[in-house]
């Protein structure tokens, strides 16, 4: 491998973006593929699931090729400690993802009600500033509370988040939508909000919505750009 | 859980590799390409070498790290490739637990 492949690579990394390293056994020659550009490879197929999957392996479609997916661990950021996020954080957790949870209500954000858990008890737009959402990280709003949540739901639509989800009725959710756009918030991206949260499971207890959201959290992230790609085909 | 794990160390991994390339050390990497059975470490699993057999990483959970470094210094002096197979056949071994009872092949590369 290249230095300046491999360091290009880290650097990629280092920036929370995913990309393959495509590398021709039988010569040793290798390549890096940026998930951006990966829609106009020769193996776009294959190197778009393997983007999704986030598994490396040999390639199916060429002989002699060995495929190195780098994808970004997967983040959740809950906006609210509420009872939700109690049970929520540490099963994403479980799951596979980096947690953290945001809310300024003192009251709520505890470290005896989310032990070992990354906690800001602070505005959201203060801590994003400091930690900005990605293509590889979800965010689920939970507070119910337009001044808490309205913010990083925009934010998350305009940084890619694979995942934007926002807890509240139809009715509720469509004055949300109402504010959004008068903030300037696209219509097209309002359209991937999730809401009302979560998988229908017909959840009841905060700890069943959790699973709800976790759930539909893994869906999103496992068919990453398939949906967009389908609709444009 | 583990996979998230996985990730995590190959991203050190990787970062060791382009340090010790830096600092004019001869360096490998090697890569898990394929696996049978119950092999410990999954596929794209890392191991970076230098020169003088350090490394770091791990693509087998310590079953055959010790045969990769030794192929490793001899990339890092020849600049070729290899791919390397490693079985275990001890049913001893696979039956006390030992995860090693799978088939690992692993690429081997100089970082230049």
């Amino acid at each position: 491998m290249d230095l300046s492949l491999l360091a290009e690579l880290n650097a990629i990394r280092a920036a929370r973006r995913a990309a393959i390293v495509v590398t021709d056994l039988s010569t040793g020659a290798g390549r890096l593929v940026r998930e951006e550009a990966a829609a106009a490879d020769p193996l776009a197929e294959e190197l778009l699931a393997r983007f999704r999957s986030g598994k490396s392996g040999l390639a199916e479609s060429a002989a002699q090729v060995f495929l190195t997916v780098h994808v970004p661990p997967p983040r959740l950021v809950v906006v609210g400690a509420v009872h939700i996020s109690q049970a929520l954080a540490p099963m994403a957790r479980i799951a596979g993802f980096d947690v953290a949870i945001i809310d300024p209500r003192t009251a709520f954000a505890t470290p005896e009600r989310f032990p070992d858990i990354p906690l800001f008890a602070e505005w959201p737009q203060d801590v994003l500033a400091r930690m900005p959402l990605d293509p590889f990280t979800a965010l689920a709003a939970v507070t119910h509370d337009p001044k808490i949540d309205d913010h990083p739901i925009a934010a998350a639509l305009s940084a890619g988040a694979f995942y934007v989800g926002a807890l509240g009725s139809r009715k509720t959710h469509a004055k949300r939508l109402e504010r959004l756009a008068a903030m300037g918030v696209p219509a097209e991206a309002l359209g991937r909000i999730r809401a009302p949260i979560g998988l229908p499971i017909a959840a009841q207890s905060p700890a069943e919505i959790a699973v709800a959201v976790l759930a539909e959290v893994i869906e999103a992230l496992r068919k990453r750009g398939a949906v967009a790609r389908e609709k444009a085909a | 859980m583990s996979d998230a794990t996985t990730a995590v160390i190959d991203h050190d991994v990787l970062a060791t590799a382009e340090g010790w390339a830096r600092a004019g050390r001869g360096v490998a990497l090697a890569t898990v390409v394929e696996t049978w059975g119950s092999a410990p470490r999954p596929v794209g699993s890392h191991l970076v070498i230098d020169g003088e057999g350090n490394f770091e990483g791990s693509v087998s959970g310590g079953c055959v790290e010790g045969a990769v470094v030794g192929e490793a210094i001899e990339v890092i002096g020849e600049g070729r490739p290899r791919m390397l197979e490693f079985g275990v056949a001890d049913e001893t071994a696979w039956r006390v637990g030992l995860s090693c009872g799978g088939r690992i092949r692993v690429y081997v590369e100089k970082v230049a």
